[in-house]
Order: C-alpha cells, then sequence, then structure tokens
C-alpha cells in the first residue's frame, strides 16, 4: 500500500479560506442560510468552514447542524458490513432557508443523494447547495455536482482518497491510497 | 459491536450486554428522528411485517405498527379474533400462509408461553416476541431500561423495585433479566402469593413490605393486577391489596429522596399507584410509552439488517 500527499495542512488552509470566502460572497451575511456538516467526516470541514466566518470575517449568526444519513441510504442490507448510525444535530427548520451541504469528498455522490432526502424532514428549503473539499471527476454515479469545490482530484476505483483532520487524526491532510 | 448477537427477538435471556447497547444506541438516533417535523425513514422501505398478535393488546400493537410505519415496512395486521385460528387452523399453518405472501419479519403476542421461540425453529422469518402468556414482554423491558437510562444516565448500580402481580406478568421476568444483565439491583415486592417460588434464584431479593421496598430503591416499577390471568383468589381484595401495595403520594412524600415511577400500562387507577402519583413529575409512564417506540424502531431496524437480501 502506498500513499501520495495530495494536500498538505498550508494548502488545506488556504483551500478553507477560499471556500469561505466563495460562501460569503453568495450568502453575505448568512441570515437566511444554513450550513450543514455531513456525518460522519462533513462535519470537521463544517465546524472549520464555520469556524474561518466566525473568527476571520466576523459573521457571528451562522447557523450549523450535523446531518446523519444512514436511514437514508441506499445500501441498507447490501454490504457486508452493518451500517452504524451517528448523530444528527439540527435544532432548527430549514424550511424557506438556503441549505448548503458540507463533505469531505464527494465520490459517488450517494451519499449526498440520500442527505437531500433527510434534509426533507427538516422542512422544505428554498435551494441546497454542495460545498466540498475534494471531488473525485469520473466516479460520479449520479448527476450530482459541487458548488464549491476545494481541490478536483481524478483517482481510479480502487484508490482511496483520505482526508485527514487535526482534531480527529492529529494533523491536517489529504492523502491518496493505492493499493 | 454494529449488530445484534441473534435473528430473532424471542426473551432478553438470549441477549447479551453488548446487544442490549447496541439497541439503545440506535434507539437513541430514532428518537431524535421522531422528534423531527417529519418523523420517517425510509430505511426497511422492502420489508414487510406481519402484526400477528394472538392475545388482546393495544399499546404494543400500535408501538410495534408505528414503529414499523416510521421504518417506511410494509405492515399487515392480523388478530385472533377476526381469524382461521378460530376454525381449529394451527400456528405455524398461519404463519406459514402469511409467510408466503413474502413477509420478512413476525411481530407476535401469544398466550402460550414460549410460542415466539417454537415458531422461530420452524418458519423462514424474523421473529419478535411481542409478550408470549406470563413469560417474556422482551421489548417492554428494553424500553423500561430506556428510560431508566434515560432519567438516570445510566442502569449499572440503580435499585429497581417491581411491585405487583409477578407471578403472572412477562413484564416482571424480562425486567428482571435486563436489569441484572445491565448491573442493576432488582427487588420484587408483592402479596407472598403472587410472588413466584424460587424467584431469587434469578438473583433477586424479595420484599412484601412495600414501604421498606420503595425506601430502598431508585426506581418503582408498578405492576398491573392481571385479574384476567387469575383463575383463583389471590388476594382478600382490592382495597386491601391497594392498603398493602398501592403507591400513593403519602408514601412517595415521606421519603427523603426523589424516585422514579414507572408503569408499563394500562393503569388502574387508584389500586397499584393513584392518580396523583400517576400524573406527578416523577412518573415517566408517558416517556416510556414514547421510547418504546424508538426502542421497538431500533429492534425492528437491527433485525431487519440481519435479513438477507
Amino acid at each position: 500500500m502506498s500513499q501520495k500527499l495530495l494536500l498538505s495542512a498550508k494548502e488545506i488552509d488556504i483551500i478553507l479560506h477560499r471556500l469561505a470566502c466563495q460562501l460569503i460572497e453568495n450568502h453575505t451575511h448568512f441570515e437566511n442560510t444554513v450550513l450543514i456538516g455531513v456525518q460522519p467526516r462533513g462535519i470537521f470541514l463544517a465546524d472549520r468552514i464555520k469556524n474561518i466566518l466566525v473568527k476571520d470575517y466576523n459573521l457571528s449568526d451562522v447557523k450549523m447542524g450535523y446531518l446523519d444519513i444512514t436511514f437514508y441510504r441506499d445500501d441498507f442490507r447490501r454490504g457486508e458490513k452493518p451500517l452504524e448510525a451517528n448523530k444528527t444535530h439540527i435544532d432548527f427548520t430549514v424550511e424557506d432557508k438556503r441549505v448548503v451541504f458540507i463533505d469531505d469528498v464527494l465520490y459517488t455522490g450517494r451519499s449526498i443523494r440520500s442527505a437531500l432526502t433527510a434534509i426533507q424532514s427538516f422542512g422544505r428549503p428554498t435551494e441546497i447547495e454542495l460545498l466540498t473539499l475534494i471531488d473525485r471527476r469520473f466516479s460520479r454515479h449520479l448527476p450530482i455536482q459541487p458548488n464549491y469545490r476545494g481541490r478536483q482530484v481524478d483517482a481510479i476505483n480502487q484508490e482511496k482518497v483520505k482526508v485527514h483532520w487535526l482534531e480527529n487524526s492529529g494533523e491536517d491532510a489529504v492523502y491518496l491510497i493505492s493499493n | 459491536m454494529s449488530e445484534l448477537s441473534v435473528n430473532h427477538l424471542l426473551g432478553i435471556k438470549y441477549l447479551k450486554k453488548e446487544d442490549i447497547n447496541l439497541i439503545f444506541e440506535t434507539a437513541d438516533h430514532f428518537k431524535e428522528v421522531i422528534n423531527r417535523p417529519i418523523k420517517k425513514v425510509p430505511s426497511l422501505r422492502d420489508i414487510t411485517i406481519a402484526n400477528l398478535f394472538f392475545e388482546n393488546s393495544t399499546r404494543t400493537r400500535l408501538s410495534f405498527e408505528l414503529a414499523e410505519k416510521r421504518l417506511s415496512a410494509d405492515v399487515i395486521n392480523f388478530s385472533a379474533a377476526s381469524s382461521s385460528v378460530k376454525k381449529g387452523e394451527t400456528l405455524i399453518d398461519t404463519v406459514n400462509n402469511i409467510l408466503s405472501m413474502k413477509v420478512d419479519m413476525v411481530v407476535m403476542r401469544h398466550p402460550n408461553p414460549g410460542a415466539g421461540v417454537f415458531l422461530s425453529k420452524h418458519v423462514n422469518a424474523s421473529i419478535v416476541n411481542a409478550g408470549d402468556g406470563a413469560h417474556e414482554h422482551p421489548t417492554q423491558a428494553l424500553l423500561d431500561s430506556y428510560s431508566i437510562r434515560e432519567k438516570l444516565g445510566e442502569v449499572q448500580g440503580k435499585k429497581v423495585v417491581i411491585v405487583g402481580d409477578i407471578l403472572h406478568s412477562r413484564v416482571a421476568l424480562s425486567n428482571i433479566f435486563a436489569l441484572k444483565l445491565q448491573g442493576a439491583e432488582v427487588k420484587v415486592c408483592g402479596p407472598k402469593t403472587l410472588i413466584p417460588k424460587y424467584i431469587e434464584k434469578l438473583g433477586v431479593t424479595v420484599e412484601t413490605n412495600l414501604t421498606k421496598a420503595i425506601q430502598w430503591c431508585d426506581v418503582a416499577n408498578m405492576l398491573r393486577v392481571q385479574n384476567e390471568r387469575m383463575e383463583i383468589s389471590y388476594f382478600p381484595s382490592t382495597r386491601e391489596y391497594t392498603q398493602q401495595f398501592g403507591v400513593n403520594k403519602r408514601l412517595l412524600d415521606s421519603l427523603d429522596k426523589e424516585i422514579v415511577i414507572m408503569h408499563p400500562g394500562p393503569i388502574n387507577r387508584g389500586v397499584e399507584i393513584t392518580s396523583d402519583v400517576a400524573d406527578s413529575k416523577q412518573a415517566i409512564i408517558l416517556d416510556q410509552v414514547q421510547n418504546g417506540v424508538a426502542v421497538r424502531m431500533a429492534v425492528i431496524y437491527l433485525l431487519a439488517s440481519k435479513i438477507k437480501q
């Protein structure tokens, strides 16, 4: 197994600031916008983006929640391993809100498809956008594309893109892992 | 652990502690789901569940049905009163006829102890025991423990007294198994005639003085006297039963602590528990009902995840 560094901590930091600025361009004061981190791995990215918006750009009123998609997935009873659920934490409705889904890697698009169904339990948003750190091109199973992307990566199906965060892995880095 | 060690839920005695933990963690997620504006998830849209009730039930049947519908399963209901059972059909024939309509899971309540175990050996479907005679009622015990965990943080080390008709109660037996498995201390309290011989062998102690039992406990689970299962008289009168084993506000106020009052329902107000106790903030009876849906969703979801495609 070999792994190649795709993004270093410094590159990730620059990208996160750029993504935050792109969000501000489209959402200005965020009074009608909610950020939704997609469980399990999107929540780290969501936290980081929110922190940048609050600390670096003084946007104090940014609403954020975590959405778990386990019970909405289309591979229930299809995999070798049982699906394990995570916590959903959304203490507001998304009725008439502009929702931004945040996930670390966009691969087949199936997780986002599940998230699109799951979010309906919290109301009818006026629009939904997608922000992702890594966009794996040419791997999509569904017609889903990000509105904000950190880096586009061409990887074959046998390869894995692994995002490490300081919070859960001790470093900020993105690796391409091949067998 | 991410899956159950069993393919059926026949009784608590077949479960491990890890199974209970997994059910509770999954139920936490479903409790959040059923408090959303839209309380439904699509997980089980390709699963069909038959609710077979060979004995009367209101809240358990409704709770199971709601849990199944919240998970998007297709549901068919059957009650013995309006079925071919009255025409002499055997249990296996009845169930196999239903299963031939491509049913994946059976939730069954039956007056005979062991009916679920028997069925699980003869039919090809996942079986959930919703009460079999005076034997077990596993989902009730799970939701009771879940409610204690929710109210007091954990079940381990807690002192729980089960008061009332222990002899005829499947809720008592399943609760004893569940509470002991999780490390609680359990006492049973009631008239001697309604406490089974040798019950101490299950690791519980017997107390016939309600005041002493209540002073000892953190949680009191009050059971109904099951007159419908009694062929003889086990105590002189309902009034005398209430005087000795009914919990009232005066008794609770005399304690130097606030205990949790539980009841699996249906309540006979003024018999085992007075109205002011049943409606007090110490009683978590309605929380138990809400938790019942979440716990049953968890059980059904986890068992369904083991059904092969």
